[in-house]
């Protein structure tokens, strides 16, 4: 789970990071005592939707720039005009972009120098591991290509934890001499507290700057949390913006369902994460384009595969629909018994094709073909795939 | 003729009590999988289904039924403890059923495994389990699709795994032993120590590696069957056609954002080392057969 940047200093600021003072506004009346509050000359005006690129963003009217310094707070007005409720496009949104629902301003600060800061969980090691760089404030992956020297790259035992020398041995490869060192080593201390405790898949601070007068501040932050840990942070999980997600995924979310909208026409319903995404990688080599990703998991219900139904059929872009189950937990019977449901609650109008296989198939095609359901059954994932990207093909 | 778990097997179910335990327990039981016991702590002394006893504690399992593998079905919060507590009980085998374990726990429970003291093989979490067919069966699988024979088969998916396993038992190809090794991002037995194990079996002829996007998993997987691997190798990637940062349904199923972790590298990294590819999952076995006439 994502969360905007005035949560993510929010929560920095509670584990002893300083970030520069701000405050989120989500009207004009919040805009108004938002900018009275910072009290200065110069303002930072930052549009929260939940991905990168904002500054060289540029919004669907034309207007340049999801961060602005303005001089004044006349200015810092018209660029929350500007802003507010206008759709952002970056270069990680995709084309449709995000609408900016909330605004954050923050005071300028005067920058010498930007680092970079992170820490993330490596898979591969199952280690923790501190990120840092003297060149932040751009693109890391980009540093990482350009010039794999400039990256510092330290694994922390997750059983024992950061320790004052490993704050140390990146501060002093970071350049940073005396009282920096200090100012570093409580920020990044506090910075792998907030990551452990609650359970961060990702912490990143990019860029971390010196100000002209020494000190250290965190300019901008992201953070990512471990879906799997939320139930054990209530605090975390009340920051979830419903907002930055398609409303067919939190349907399917609320469903208990695997569900990610995706750009094609046929929508797939499958049982289990790996068929699913092959059943989608088949729906491609025959020439379709796939609608979404969705797994039903092992145990669903019958109102769970209406459910399912509804939430395809609500993508105005379907235009047909593949069911491929291979029933182990999951009964073939039970999934027939929930599509013949399905179909009388909803109104199916595109091809439907189902593939059935695995526990209690023959059960299950037997209630397939006694119902009235118009459908054409498949015997193997090819066939399936084959026959509904024929049938699309030919609607259009 | 397999590997890991056989005829002498002597399973210890953990969470047997719960409705998932106890639903899988059955079909296990029915497969032929001897279940010496299982633990729910508090409810030592009785028995499961006036058949099985039930423990309070693993160690208690191991040391008065003699159990030498364990399969866990508790929920995620509680199932990083029980791999703890059956790696405290230096059980040989554990297999975790449990999807939705935290990241971070199973950091803890990796980096315990990898010690040196450590006597325990962990396979997955979040993973279908373990099954050497007409022997025994450890996990969720639908026993009947599998039929004894000498292809090792190795997955990070389930229903995929069904899928693969069916068109080679429907060929007429038997299985020596199928393991899913689960799709979380952390785990026990990776696709490499599969892919070793199978490789060292004497009673496996054939191997099939069923991998997914993100990590780098298969990609050393392919880097050891290059240089080791002499047995013919057929293998499969799921997500060839998945966005980049989305996570697909599996926790460790992602390309990430700079492009790491794709289905295309993947499949280089097994042309390169000589593994059969399907770029069609309903080929899987078929990929195989190209290169292994059993």
């Amino acid at each position: 789970m994502n969360i905007h940047e005035y949560q993510a200093k929010n929560l920095l600021e509670q584990f002893g990071v300083p970030v520069p003072r701000g405050y989120a506004a989500t009207n004009t009346k919040e805009i108004q005592s938002a900018i009275s509050d910072i009290g200065e000359e110069m303002i930072v005006v930052k549009a929260q939707i939940h991905a990168g690129g904002r500054g060289k963003g540029t919004f669907t009217d034309g207007y340049k720039g999801g961060v602005k310094v303005v001089k004044n707070s006349d200015e810092a007005h018209k660029a929350a005009k500007q802003m507010l409720n206008n759709t952002l496009v970056t270069a990680q949104t995709g084309p449709k972009g995000r609408k900016v629902q909330t605004l954050y301003f923050t005071e300028a600060c005067d920058i010498e120098h930007e680092y970079y800061l992170a820490i993330v969980l490596d898979r591969e090691s199952a280690q923790s591991m501190i990120i840092a760089s003297t060149e932040g404030g751009v693109d890391i992956e980009a540093v990482a290509d350009a010039t794999p020297e400039k990256l510092i790259r330290l694994p922390i035992s997750p059983t024992m934890g950061l320790r004052s020398h490993h704050c140390r041995s990146v501060a002093f490869a970071l350049g940073f001499e005396g009282e920096q060192v200090k100012q570093f080593s409580r920020i990044l201390t506090g910075l792998y507290k907030m990551y452990w405790e609650k359970n961060a898949m990702l912490v990143e601070i990019n860029p971390l700057v010196k100000t002209k007068q020494g000190k250290l501040l965190a300019l901008d932050a992201k953070v990512s949390f471990d879906g799997n840990a939320l139930f054990k942070h209530p605090d975390i999980h009340s920051l979830r913006d419903l907002n930055e997600e398609d409303p067919k995924e939190i349907e399917a979310s609320n469903n208990d369902l695997a569900y990610i909208a995706l750009d094609g026409d046929i929508a797939c319903m499958v049982n289990g994460a790996g068929l699913a995404m092959a059943t989608m990688d088949i729906i491609q080599s025959f020439g379709g384009s796939p609608a979404n990703f969705l797994d039903v998991g092992g145990g669903a219900n019958e109102d769970q595969v209406t459910a399912a139904f509804k939430i395809i059929l609500s993508d105005p872009n379907v235009r047909g629909i593949l069911v491929n189950i291979f029933g182990g937990i999951m009964q073939c019977d039970v999934i027939a018994r929930g599509i013949v449901a399905a179909a009388k609650n909803v109104d199916i109008t595109v091809p439907l094709v189902v593939r059935l296989e695995g526990t209690n198939v023959e059960a299950g095609k037997k209630i397939l073909r006694e119902s009235d359901v118009a459908l054409t059954p498949a015997d193997s994932l090819s066939e399936a795939a084959e026959i509904i990207v024929q049938k699309v093909k030919s609607t259009t | 003729m397999s590997i890991l778990v056989n005829k002498n097997t002597r399973l210890v179910v953990q969470g047997i009590t719960g409705k998932t335990g106890t639903f899988h327990t059955q079909q296990c039981v029915e497969y032929g999988t001897n279940v010496v016991a299982g633990v729910t702590p508090g409810k030592g002394g009785q028995l499961w289904e006036n058949t099985i006893p039930v423990c309070n504690t693993l160690k208690e399992a191991v040391n008065e039924h003699g159990a030498n593998a364990s399969v866990i079905y508790v929920p995620p919060a509680f199932a990083a403890d029980s791999i703890l507590e059956a790696i405290d009980a230096e059980i040989p085998l554990v297999i975790c059923i449990t999807e939705g374990v935290p990241v971070r726990d199973m950091a803890e429970v990796r980096n315990r495994l990898d010690a040196k003291s450590t006597k325990t093989r962990l396979i997955g979490p979040n993973c279908p389990g373990i099954i050497t067919p007409g022997e025994c069966k450890i996990g969720i699988m639908p026993g009947y699709i599998h039929k004894p024979g000498r292809v090792g088969v190795i997955s990070r998916s389930g229903t995929l795994t069904y899928e693969a396993v069916w068109q080679l038992t429907q060929s007429g190809h038997g299985q020596s032993t199928c393991i899913g090794i689960g799709g979380d991002p952390i785990n026990g037995t990776s696709q490499l120590d599969a892919v070793r194990m199978l490789n060292e079996d004497p009673d496996t002829d054939a191997i099939i590696m069923i991998g997914e996007i993100g990590g780098s998993a298969e990609e050393e997987a392919c880097a050891y069957i290059k240089e080791n691997v002499k047995k013919p190798v057929a293998g499969f990637i799921a997500g060839a056609s998945a966005p980049k940062g989305r996570t697909m349904g599996h926790a460790g199923a992602i390309v990430s954002a700079s492009g790491a972790g794709t289905a295309e590298a993947k499949f280089s990294a097994m042309e390169d080392a000589g593994v059969s590819i399907a770029r069609n999952p309903s080929e899987i076995a078929g990929a195989l057969l190209r290169i292994y006439k059993g």
